[in-house]
């Protein structure tokens, strides 16, 4: 078969302008590299396939899975199957945006420049914030960077970080800034998960650059977050708010209860889960912290002629300028995610995101009391919730996961399974946890998240079947 | 929103400017949500009211088709490579082929949860598993992690693995050389790993200066070198293996910027220069879209030696097949972003990878090649080819220097080349080089689009000596002329303006 390397020139071509470029063969246009590294024998890989033999391929290899989508799915912990709309698919497909580069060209690029604008308008008004960037990779740099901006504002060494923060997300902050920025102090939670805000308060102090919680956090809990701006502002830190930007159509935007830097996982808007990558790290700041915030940012100004354009702007931020002193190395960010998910914020709009908040908020709570219901079933997270709450089984919560698969049902994420991958490198779990099975102390809680896409007959049966493992169980147990 | 009133009608859809908001019309919307089928129970009953947004977001309030009508036609003030011809140095701006798109949104990869139970994402396992080694097999090296988001991620990930593996082995240096053609990125990216970043100045061959190599390395506290090979000059360091011999006899360990990769595809591999960590943008090499910035992946491939210190999970494949996600590393630095990285851009890179093979590998690194100096012979009679005397790799820097006298700058041309339907190069970079234009036209264009590139620096060359007021007034053709980048940063207004009373400028 040929394979063409999507190259377009024929024979001829080439020879003709090999000949235009003074080389008698293509080997010819190598020889600067030095013989001992020149590579005679071709890569030691699959030989090529046509375009239908790849999609053959890929298919097979899809096929060995079976997506969440495909599923009644109760999964989340950072990364959700909320409805997406088709006009989204139809915008990022747009091969003037799919193939564009970062617009270092404003007057070719004023279609993403203006796009970077609205959404960057659309996080601010989403977190109650000044500024916000043109994106970042995902919620867990996010946050690194975030961490790493406030141990330069405030010139402090040490972050308080609350266990309800994602520990996916602790633990990319304690690599990424193993070598430069604040050290993370990480004070437990309370029953009932949220944080303890005396242990939280006991962690502050003069060397504190930022305090850091989630909302609603990890297990669901909804977070006091005035008291936690209180905590931090009277210590001279930062007030850091890793926020769910689906839970914002609902809950009070944190720039409203003091945040100065709020971040996040805003795949939900827009975005195909695709296990867990590409997802849209996001990141907001008050106006004083602007010429600190890293990555790209869009602003307006206007042409010769005096009309409205946008441009990049307040570079001097950024590696490329001050390369040695820039305080973040972001180049490539997440553009094309952050278009997808202020195509589907525009599609909500105004009246429809807290509509699907407040749908999201009636049937979790509807699911969580039909399961507290069950008999052995525990409130983990206790008080109100969102989208999410973690419970407490009679079993371990990965075998009720896997028990539930062949009936249909992703039962939600075992919490055990995102802590026990940190056992050790984890400093505090929840309070209250330590009497529960396993390395982690979680290992019998499930994190259940219900997106508008589940249906009340689906929660039903899903309730039935849970109820039907947990029975099954006891009779074993019996 | 002070224009909302003004009568739009009569403008044509692509010169309505207005953005989104200013769209708006109160109680409009584009959404239809599902019916609530469980009780409607009182939010506050729910929520504490404490909690309970006051004010709504005051997010857009379009129509589906007013909300299509504004990205489409905001889509045709853009340009990508589907537009036209895009030769952005060191940005590999490659045809992005179309079956890639199709394959990352099958189901069985856009539909899964990242925390799934393992026996049911077998497939993607698989597949990132493949495409480790296979980028291994093209690095020339051991083992690779898919996880770092992009190229400057994937040298925070390699920095913070060299630091790892000295401090495993009781030392702590500080040092790492980067020449002075370096990407930006390098010296951030040294700094956030906790190192300190020593300038290594070129040669006048445009490689590096040995003699300052040496200067530096008997300086002591090497930890390492970063080396963009071919450099964004478009040269290959002839010197190469000697630069890697003296760094690690000095006990520091070298990283290659794979941002030129599509150079050397099957041709050399930087595993046998002697680099021992390689990171790969999957957004130039391998054809996954730019998106107008992003996503990117930034995978890196490291030498058997480091495997110990890569990032968790690490995709582990048993004896019977099965694969599963180990995070039970003690000494791997930890995890550098959440759940495996970018997958749905790894999975377009697999699709370019296992559709080329060995041999399409090898002949777009050879198409590459052939056509950037196809274009560099074309410019030799037009303007300063600062290393003309060399054969140039996938891309070159010409200087506009010649120009200077007409009072015509890189900018210009620049600017004049979007007049003429080219995506210009990039300018000012490297810094070494005055009047920097960075030439990569990539291996998919074809002769024709070459010539015609050739022929607009031609005419533009021309313009500056007979009408250079019209090159600095460039672009002429656009929606917009040149922006006002000055007053952008003097006075930041960086998002809409949303009520009269509001400080639209943060």
């Amino acid at each position: 078969m040929t394979v063409t390397g999507y190259v377009p020139h024929s024979e001829s071509d080439v020879r003709e302008m090999l000949a235009a470029v003074g080389a008698a063969t293509v080997d010819d246009l190598f020889t600067e590299i030095p013989e001992d590294v020149r590579r005679r024998e071709p890569l030691e890989l699959l030989a090529g396939l046509s375009e239908a033999e790849v999609v053959a391929e890929a298919r097979r290899l899809a096929g060995r899975d079976t997506p969440a989508t495909g599923l009644v799915s109760f999964l989340g912990a950072g990364i959700y199957d909320h409805y997406v709309p088709a006009v989204v698919e139809t915008v990022v497909s747009r091969g003037e945006f799919l193939t564009a580069y970062t617009p270092y060209q404003p007057e070719r690029s004023q279609g993403v420049l203006q796009t970077i604008f609205e959404y960057q308008t659309a996080i601010c008004e989403l977190t109650g914030m000044d500024v916000s960037n043109a994106s970042m990779y995902d919620g867990g740099t996010a946050l690194a960077e975030a961490s790493i901006l406030a141990g330069v504002q405030t010139r402090r060494g040490e972050i308080a970080l609350s266990a309800g923060v994602h520990p996916e997300y602790r633990q990319v902050l304690e690599t990424e800034t193993a070598g430069y920025g604040p050290r993370p102090r990480t004070p437990g939670l309370r029953a009932g998960a949220t944080s303890d805000l005396e242990a939280l308060a006991a962690a502050v102090g003069e060397e504190t650059a930022a305090v850091v919680v989630q909302q609603p956090n990890f297990f669901g809990a909804l977070e006091d977050l005035e008291a936690v701006a209180a905590i931090a502002h009277e210590a001279g830190a930062l007030f850091v708010v890793v926020a769910d930007p689906i839970s914002l159509g609902l809950l009070e935007a944190p720039g409203v209860a003091g945040a100065d830097i709020v971040v996040g996982e805003a795949q939900a808007l827009g975005n195909a889960m695709s296990f867990g990558g590409p997802g849209l790290g996001y990141m907001a700041v008050t106006h004083r912290l602007m010429r600190r915030l890293p990555g790209r940012l869009v602003g307006e100004t206007v042409d010769l002629e005096g009309r409205r354009g946008f441009v990049l702007t307040l570079q001097t931020r950024e590696q490329h300028i001050r390369r040695e002193k820039a305080t973040s190395n972001i180049c490539s960010n997440h553009a094309l995610n952050a278009l997808a998910a202020l195509v589907h914020l525009s599609w909500l709009g105004k009246e429809g995101l807290p509509e699907l908040g407040a749908l999201c908020a009636r049937k979790a709570a509807y699911l969580r009391q039909r399961l507290l219901a069950l008999p052995g079933v525990a409130a983990f997270t206790e008080g109100p919730v969102f989208r999410e709450f973690a419970v407490r089984l009679p079993l371990p919560a990965a075998a009720l996961v896997d028990a539930l698969v062949p009936e249909g049902f992703l039962a939600g994420v075992p919490a055990g399974r995102v802590a026990a991958g940190f056992a050790g490198r984890l400093p505090k779990l929840p309070a209250g946890a330590s009497d529960a099975p396993g390395p982690s102390g979680l290992d019998d809680v499930l994190l259940v998240a219900v997106t508008e896409k589940r249906t009340r007959a689906e929660l039903d049966a899903f309730v039935a079947a849970v109820g039907g493992v947990l029975a099954k169980a006891g009779d074993a147990d019996a | 929103m002070p224009d909302r009133r003004e009568a739009p009608s009569l403008r044509p859809a692509a010169l309505d400017r207005r953005t989104i908001y200013e769209k708006s019309r109160p109680g409009r919307r584009a959404s239809a949500l599902p019916v609530l089928d469980v009780p409607d129970t009182p939010l506050d009953e729910l929520v504490p009211a404490a909690l309970l947004r006051r004010a709504p977001a005051r997010l857009p309030e379009v129509s589906e088709i007013e909300l299509l009508r504004h990205f489409t036609g905001l889509s045709t003030l853009n340009f990508g490579v589907d537009s036209g011809s895009y030769p952005l140095g060191s940005c590999t701006m490659k045809y992005n082929p179309r079956v890639n798109e199709t394959i990352a949104r099958l189901d069985g990869f856009a539909g899964l949860h990242p925390y799934q139970p393992q026996e049911l994402v077998q497939g993607a396992l698989e597949l990132m598993d493949q495409l480790e080694r296979w980028l291994a097999e093209i690095a020339g090296l051991h083992a690779t992690t898919l996880q770092p988001a992009a190229g400057a991620h994937g040298e925070l990930t390699g920095l913070l693995v060299i630091r790892a593996a000295h401090l495993a082995e009781g030392r702590d240096p500080k040092r790492v050389i980067i020449p002075d053609t370096a990407h930006g990125t390098n010296p951030a990216s040294v700094i956030m790993a906790g190192f300190q970043p020593v300038a290594v100045r070129s040669d006048a061959r445009g490689g590096v200066d040995m003699d300052a190599l040496r200067e530096i390395i008997a300086g002591g506290d090497i930890a390492g070198l970063m080396l963009t090979n071919p450099n964004t000059l478009g040269l290959f360091d002839e010197n190469i293996v000697e630069i890697a011999r003296l760094v690690h006899e000095a006990g520091g360990l070298l990283y290659y910027d794979g941002a030129n990769a599509n150079a050397v595809l099957g041709v050399s591999r930087p595993g046998d220069m002697g680099f021992d960590v390689v990171h790969f943008n999957t957004h130039k090499t391998f054809s996954t879209p730019h998106g107008g910035g992003g996503p990117g992946a930034g995978p890196i491939v490291v030498r058997d030696t480091l495997v110990p210190y890569l990032p968790v999970p690490v995709i582990v494949r048993a004896e019977d097949g099965r694969y599963s996600l180990d995070d039970d590393r003690p000494q791997s630095i930890g995890k550098v972003r959440t759940f495996y990285g970018n997958f749905g851009v790894l999975v377009r890179a697999w699709a370019y990878i296992r559709g080329l093979g060995p041999v399409g590998l090898r002949r777009v690194s050879e198409m590459a090649v052939l056509n950037a100096n196809y274009v560099m012979q074309g410019l030799r009679d037009l303007l300063d080819l600062p290393y003309g005397d060399r054969r140039c790799m996938h891309e070159f820097v010409a200087s506009a220097t010649p120009l200077k006298e007409d009072g015509v700058r890189a900018l210009d041309v620049a600017k004049r080349l979007l007049d003429y339907g080219v995506h210009p190069p990039t300018t000012y970079f490297p810094l070494i080089v005055d009047e920097a234009l960075m030439v990569e036209p990539t291996e998919t264009e074809c002769r024709e689009a070459l010539d015609r590139m050739i022929d607009a620096f031609r005419v533009i060359v021309r313009e500056a000596e007979e009408r250079p007021d019209l090159l600095r007034d460039a672009p002429l053709t656009l929606p917009v002329r040149r922006l006002d980048e000055v007053q952008a940063a003097r006075r930041p207004i960086v998002k809409q303006r949303l009520d009269e009373d509001e400080e639209g400028g943060a």
